[in-house]
């Protein structure tokens, strides 16, 4: 592992954040989205990380960098995992397709673009994958309500605001008994 | 129906007569022949299943006959959670149903949401077709569906059939 660390940042230097490692898992932070293709195929090409295992998407809503996208790549050969992190602005909203190193982004990109709103330039085909095509919103975004908003597409779908009757309901965290800690309606304030 | 007495039939007194309604003969027809469309969407399609295999045997009841056309259909059974992006394809199968028809929401999912309560899911199947029976469970027991089943026949069994099919002509 060490040793493609520092390969990595041999290459690419500054782009590259130091590892941060938690529990075992070694997770880097590219700081320019425009080097994700380059590091990634580095990744794959040189140091043999092929499998694509899973894309994942952040919303930190009310920050500067709101979006962050987490690729997990792994080296089937030696078993390493590695995690990518790229954050970036909404008004940037865009970073660069992984889909010609690993085909597998394909469909992951489609999802995140979905549920997220986050553009992936040059994917070869960015549609929604789950919602269908004109539905005008992203669901998973930290701004739309649990209970969804009502849209009409005639002869193709419409969608209704759910009651929630008190909820949603959610978890406490606290340290203190299962009557703090259990799911309680909380009020959606957008 | 509690207030429907059995008589046995004896030829030797009745002849090889019986005299009867028309539209209990229509209906005693219609409830023992009821053939499912089975509309199944999520987990309650495998107790569906389990209700029309050997163990439960929905053919007791007549309806045994999965009809994967909704044109052959008597009886949508909407197993599952609904979507909003199936919604409308639900909607237009129902339509394609010849009359008469019938419509038993199985599970809590189907009957109002069940736990969805979010953007992706339709608040109960009613909000799209007209639906006879309501089925509670998560998923419901194959007994509690044969339950539907019986209680379905037995609405079918009061319907004014031969006043519907004079006024439809």
């Amino acid at each position: 592992m060490e040793e493609n660390i520092s390969a990595l940042i041999a290459e690419f230097g500054e782009t590259i954040s130091d590892p941060r490692v938690f529990r075992g898992e070694t997770s880097l932070e590219i700081r320019d989205a425009a080097c994700l293709p380059a590091v990634c195929g580095f990744l794959k090409q040189k140091l043999g990380f092929q499998f694509l295992v899973d894309i994942s998407s952040l919303d930190h809503w009310g920050e500067d960098l709101r979006f962050t996208v987490v690729y997990e790549v792994r080296n089937m050969d030696s078993g390493e995992n590695i995690r990518l992190r790229v954050s970036f602005t909404e008004e940037c909203g865009e970073i660069p397709s992984v889909t010609q190193v690993w085909p597998a982004a394909n469909w992951h990109e489609r999802e995140i673009f979905d549920m997220m709103g986050i553009r992936f330039s040059g994917h070869p085909d960015l549609r929604r994958i789950l919602m269908w095509e004109g539905y005008p919103y992203f669901p998973l975004r930290k701004d739309f309500p649990l209970s969804g908003k009502s849209t009409e597409m005639p002869d193709v779908a419409f969608t209704r605001q759910a009651p929630q009757e008190g909820g949603p309901f959610v978890t406490a965290p606290t340290e203190k008994s299962s009557v703090h800690r259990e799911p309680r309606a909380k009020t959606f304030e957008a | 129906m509690a207030d429907i007495k059995e008589v046995g039939y004896n030829t030797k007194i009745e002849g090889e007569v019986i005299v009867t309604r028309a539209d209990a003969v229509l209906n005693w027809f219609r409830k023992n022949s009821i053939w499912p469309m089975p509309m199944g969407l999520a987990c309650c399609a495998i107790e569906l299943m389990a209700a029309s295999c050997s163990r439960f045997d929905i053919a007791r009841f007549g309806s045994e006959v999965m009809r994967f056309s909704p044109r052959q259909a008597d009886l949508m059974i909407v197993a599952g959670t609904v979507t909003y992006k199936m919604a409308l394809a639900v909607k237009r199968i129902y339509d394609q149903m010849p009359e008469p028809k019938w419509v038993i929401a199985m599970g809590a999912c189907a009957s109002t949401g069940g736990m969805y309560r979010s953007y992706a899911v339709l608040q109960g199947v009613d909000n799209i077709i007209p639906v006879d029976v309501y089925v509670a469970g998560c998923p419901p027991r194959p007994e509690a569906l044969l339950d539907a089943l019986m209680k379905l026949q037995n609405k079918v069994a009061t319907e004014p059939t031969l006043a519907t099919l004079k006024k439809a002509g």
